[in-house]
């Protein structure tokens, strides 16, 4: 029986997902998601 | 004494790393004095749980809110040239769910953690339908993508609806917060936020008589971490050759599962409690890809390791 199963995808998705990551930090989403998340926005909680 | 002693420190080493985790995530305590949220650089970074960033004390980012306001702006983006898709949370969620499939649910997550607390309370348990575990993914569809992304004002931005509509977490942590800190918010209160309060009362409810009602059935989060669970690196394995089909696993498992059905299912949040709790038999073990196999050999034995 084929108890550990060793495999490559996770690697690969993990690559892909940093190489997303790096992408996205290059395109200055982390200053638009802190200029989001440092305003309280009402109708997102449901006020107003 | 040993099995008793080992699974007594797996959880409370879960639930430790639960509340420090939920502290983490919201330990801004200037917020009475200040008045505000925090707006430090820290909430650059996304929360691996559902942690609404509108709380006065959240340290952080929720990743659903920053992907439904990326989606949300999108269109104005484009026309003015800014490419923002939101892989930066993306390629966060990704990373994380790569490594650990839906194990921040279990171990990370502040609404799980109160969902567990909450289910704690004395009263008749009830299960809850398979069927219903699918209804996040539409949820996840449609109010964190496709509705935010779609549906636009005359000048082309969207809302945020799961945020708007739906989410128990930020009117637990945020709405009520704000308007008992700010009592001039008091004003703004329509029959949206009654519609968010009874959705949040009635979840509230749900987790004393379910395990993790929310998570199960309706958290987008949940279910972009679920698609995970049969490809990251940290896996659960299933010996059929020592499993009796007892079921423990699947009566003690807050999720629901099935183990010997489906032993990386969507719904496993990899909290431990089917090997270190429930299964006699040693049947249940977990594997870090490439690295080491944890076997249990049932809650009388004793752990092994094996590896590299």
């Amino acid at each position: 029986m084929k108890i550990q199963e060793k495999g490559k995808t996770p690697f690969l998705l993990i690559i892909f997902f940093l190489f997303l990551l790096l992408v996205g930090i290059n395109a200055g989403e982390v200053s638009t998601v802190l200029e989001t998340a440092t305003r309280i926005c009402l109708s997102c909680i449901g006020i107003g | 004494m040993l099995k008793l002693h080992r699974n007594r420190i797996t959880y409370m080493l879960r639930r430790w790393i639960q509340v420090i985790a939920t502290f983490l995530s919201n330990s801004y305590l200037l917020f009475p004095f200040t008045g505000n949220i925090y707006q430090g650089t820290l909430k650059s970074f996304c929360t691996p749980g559902l942690n609404c960033y509108s709380c006065p004390a959240a340290t952080g980012t929720c990743p659903l809110g920053a992907l439904q306001n990326f989606m949300a702006t999108l269109r104005p983006g484009l026309q003015a040239g800014n490419q923002h898709f939101g892989l930066f949370v993306i390629g966060t969620l990704g990373l994380l769910g790569s490594i650990a499939g839906r194990m921040p649910c279990g171990w990370l997550c502040p609404f799980g953690f109160l969902q567990e607390l909450i289910h704690k309370i004395p009263s008749r348990k009830f299960g809850i339908p398979r069927v219903l575990s699918y209804i996040k993914y539409p949820v996840l569809i449609l109010f964190v993508f496709l509705l935010p992304f779609l549906i636009a004002d005359e000048f082309g931005y969207g809302m945020t609806w799961f945020c708007k509509f739906i989410c128990p977490a930020g009117t637990l942590e945020a709405g009520i917060p704000m308007i008992i800190l700010k009592p001039e918010l008091q004003a703004l209160i329509g029959i949206l936020f009654y519609n968010k309060l009874l959705i949040l009362g009635l979840f509230l409810i749900w987790m004393v008589f379910s395990s993790r009602p929310f998570c199960r059935v309706a958290c987008p989060l949940g279910a972009i971490y679920s698609l995970f669970n049969k490809h990251s690196i940290f896996r659960m394995i299933h010996d059929p050759e020592k499993c009796t089909r007892c079921m423990e696993c699947h009566k003690n498992c807050p999720m629901g599962v099935k183990f010997y059905e489906s032993r990386n299912d969507i719904d496993c949040v990899r909290c431990l409690k089917c090997m270190n709790e429930s299964c006699k038999f040693g049947a249940i073990s977990y594997e870090i890809t490439g690295f080491k196999e944890f076997r249990g050999q049932g809650i009388e034995g004793k752990a092994v390791v094996r590896g590299q």
